[in-house]
């Protein structure tokens, strides 16, 4: 997967952590998922339009019960619907930025999130493309990242006059 | 002062209404999408409205279209993860009168606020 669609979620989710929770990511090494590791609640978000695919963002109780506080600024019940509200604007935010960090011209559009909250608990994707999982540490415990999404080639007019460039050379 | 905010997330509407607190405004409408707004927006006559863009049954955008149909001058704050600057200019096109991008800092809402209603109120004078 191009490094481009990849480096806007971590530049994204540091940046809504901190901007709304002021608590900083640690950011570890992505690595191509394989297998299933099970969580206790994910916040979902689809992309589509010249970037299609999901891209999830998976807690411990634990870890999400603290996040959600520090969202919220007071403790919220888990599995209501305020705490699935908060799981849900958290992905929502940080898709929203990450795409607009996208490579300049691709139009994407993101989906209205949906939560899933269940003990060990997975998410499964389309099989044909590939979920890159980055990890995050916080103080408040640590998630991941899941992005499985692929690009449409663009159509650009710089990149063919460097490839015709290239072919005439 | 009456201020409408419509936003699907009950979170987000929460941490709006505590900037809106500090700054002295309590008198608040709430919607959850742009089809409650407009269906709120005419009996509630607020003074402001926050909206954001992705929203189940009608997105921002469509509901300020539809506003702007019949109210140009009720000043509206898009108050979105959508970024980019097509987006952007897409919004104030159709009406959006300023412009915050998730996330934001209590302090960048207050400001924009401020500033919206400062115009507002030096365009009536």
């Amino acid at each position: 997967m191009d490094p481009n669609y990849i480096k806007p979620f971590i530049t994204s989710i540091q940046n809504v952590f901190s901007t709304m929770l002021q608590l900083p990511v640690s950011i570890g090494e992505p690595t191509i998922k394989s297998g299933q590791q099970p969580f206790d609640v994910s916040g979902i978000i689809g992309m589509s339009g010249d970037v299609t695919g999901s891209v999830v963002l998976s807690f411990p109780r634990d870890c999400a019960e603290r996040v959600v506080a520090l969202f919220c600024g007071q403790q919220v019940a888990f599995e209501t619907s305020d705490f699935n509200d908060a799981i849900g604007e958290l992905v929502n935010m940080v898709s929203g930025n990450a795409k607009a960090l996208f490579p300049a011209g691709r139009k994407v559009s993101i989906s209205c999130p949906s939560v899933v909250v269940g003990a060990k608990h997975s998410v499964a994707r389309q099989s044909d493309v590939p979920c890159i999982q980055i990890p995050c540490g916080t103080d408040c415990g640590d998630f991941v990242i899941e992005i499985a999404i692929k690009s449409k080639p663009a159509a650009d007019p710089a990149a063919a006059t460097h490839a015709a460039a290239s072919v005439k050379a | 002062m009456k201020i409408m905010l419509v936003d699907d997330s009950k979170t987000m509407r929460n941490i709006q209404k505590a900037v809106l607190a500090q700054l002295g405004h309590s008198d608040i409408v709430e919607a959850c999408d742009g089809q409650d707004a407009l269906s709120k927006v005419q009996a509630a006559k607020p003074d402001l409205l926050l909206v954001d863009w992705n929203m189940p049954n009608m997105d921002g955008l469509s509901f300020v279209k539809a506003f702007r149909q019949t109210n140009k001058a009720t000043p509206i704050i898009m108050v979105t993860t959508e970024a980019e600057k097509g987006r952007v200019i897409e919004a104030i096109k159709a009406g959006v009168n300023n412009y915050v991008v998730k996330p934001f800092t209590p302090d960048l809402l207050s400001q924009r606020i401020q500033e919206t209603l400062a115009k507002k109120a030096a365009s009536a004078a």
